[in-house]
């Protein structure tokens, strides 16, 4: 067991999550029509921020929701059911939306084709993006983020953590040992 | 194929408070889906259910079957009348030849006490009791705590009495283990020879006066009397049973607060239950009915999958 290696302070993160802010208004040319969707569970609070700061650099009001891709996952018959099933809160429709999905840990991407699945049964959005925070490698899926905040190299044996103040004891984003199998 | 319900559903009195929790957790999310557009989630793709019903039955069979479609399994109904246990064949022979076609789980509803446990020990599907005999029928003691859960909060201490028809009640029987298991206060009130003999064991209070019942009561549960106890000899009439023990809105305005009314369905208005106050603004009649398609997805959900030997060879992969 090594020491976590702290990859990103507070400070850090808060100065990623400006810079992601204005490239998803750059993206979308403005903020019409703009629903931010965070996946439960720390992609909803990365949204919350997200959308907070546009809000605030843009003046105008941006929607959001959560999305909990739980009953979405490919891997029931296997692992089995998840102990806690998050919800789901969406705009009524999505249909001709440009939609932003905000995730912590793109990692195999399985997360995200789960995701894009439920989005489909809400609507037909105009357009789609991924942000996600880190970026740490290994997809299993032809999947890619537009927007990242950081992308990171992990050692085999190791795992990516974001730690959240709404949900953690602090911010940041640290390197741990990955838990013994 | 072990959850965290374990294989099997057959009844709350061998649920810990904890699984009931978790079911109740479990089915909030699951309300969502009934509110969107496209009611459809795919969990359960590729998995067969046979819903058995040996006895007649509305709700549970359409909120079961409602509850499997919406999380895309494939459903098949097979119906006592009509199939080839009219012609004899037992249980046991029905439900292998099921399984034979591949099959994941059975929801049974029978009118044999234990008829849901003996299948489940025969079977390697998950079995789901939808109600046997006078025995139990879990599923609709769940929707009876959310729906209570869903107004009330956190029932630890809360004080709810079951009413009427107890010793015929599967009903009855699930909602005593599973309001005793998260802490409530339950009694029941009828007349004395629709009560078990050891109603008392159960840990329950009695009354004799549906008055009383009502003045200590914050919900009650209103069990439907059905028509076939007054040939048994068990009542008199239909009438006298309605003066003495039927909830009415004139009762319930002495009540010293205001108390919510559930019943399990189907009603005999004007009997144990009258029609203002199955319309009334304290009833959450038709919340229970909305709470039963959830609180089925949950359970579904949460005996579905889980193969061990698989999960080793996925692990690594963070979905």
């Amino acid at each position: 067991m090594s020491k976590p290696t702290t990859l990103l302070d507070a400070r850090a993160i808060d100065r990623t999550l400006r810079r992601i802010a204005d490239e998803i208004v750059e993206l979308n040319s403005g903020t019409d029509d703009l629903v931010v969707v965070g996946i439960e569970r720390r992609g909803v609070q990365l949204a919350d921020r997200i959308v907070a700061l546009i809000e605030k650099q843009e003046n105008a009001t941006v929607a959001r929701g959560a999305l909990d891709i739980t009953l979405y996952r490919d891997d029931l018959q296997t692992v089995g059911p998840r102990p806690v099933v998050g919800r789901t809160t969406l705009p009524l429709t999505l249909d001709g939306k440009r939609v932003v999905i905000v995730d912590d840990v793109l990692y195999t991407g399985r997360t995200i084709r789960a995701a894009l699945d439920e989005l489909a049964d809400f609507g037909r959005p105009a357009r789609i993006a991924l942000v996600v925070l880190i970026d740490r490698g290994g997809r299993e899926l032809p999947i890619h983020a537009d927007i990242v905040g950081r992308t990171i190299d992990v050692p085999a044996g190791k795992r990516v953590d974001v730690l959240l103040s709404e949900v953690d004891d602090r911010d940041a984003v640290i390197l741990a040992d990955r838990d013994p199998a | 194929m072990t959850g965290p319900l374990g294989k099997d559903l057959l009844g709350l009195d061998e649920l810990s408070a904890e699984q009931i929790r978790l079911i109740l957790d479990t089915a909030v999310p699951f309300k969502e889906i009934s509110e969107r557009q496209i009611k459809k989630v795919p969990t359960l793709r590729g998995m067969t259910i046979v819903n058995l019903f040996f006895e007649a039955s509305t709700r549970t069979r359409v909120s079961f079957e409602f509850a499997e479609k919406r999380l895309s399994a494939d459903t098949v109904n097979v119906a006592s009348s009509g199939s080839s246990v009219a012609k004899g064949e037992t249980l046991v022979d029905t439900a292998r030849n099921l399984e034979a076609m591949r099959i994941d789980m059975v929801v049974i509803r029978h009118p044999a006490s234990g008829a849901a446990r003996f299948l489940a020990e025969r079977i390697d599907s998950n079995v789901i009791n939808a109600g046997d005999g006078t025995h139990e029928h879990p599923t609709q003691g769940l929707l009876d705590l959310l729906t209570l859960r869903d107004h009330m909060g956190d029932l630890t201490g809360r004080r709810v009495c079951i009413v009427g028809d107890v010793l015929h009640s599967r009903v009855a029987r699930s909602n005593i283990h599973g309001l005793q298991k998260l802490g409530a206060e339950v009694a029941v009130c009828g007349p004395r020879s629709l009560l078990p003999n050891a109603v008392a064991e159960m840990g329950v209070q009695v009354f004799d006066r549906i008055e009383a019942a009502i003045e200590w009561a914050e919900a009650l549960n209103i069990l439907r009397l059905q028509l076939e106890r007054m040939q048994a000899g068990y009542i008199p009439s239909l009438r006298e049973y309605n003066r003495v023990f039927g909830v009415t809105s004139a009762r319930l305005e002495k009540a010293p607060r205001d108390v919510l009314i559930l019943h399990p369905g189907p009603m005999n208005r004007g009997v144990e239950i009258d029609s203002d106050v199955a319309d009334g603004p304290h009833s959450v009649i038709l919340h229970q009915v909305t709470n039963g398609v959830a609180v089925r997805m949950a359970v579904l959900y949460l005996l579905a999958g889980g193969r061990p030997d698989l999960a080793d060879a996925a692990k690594g992969g963070r979905a």
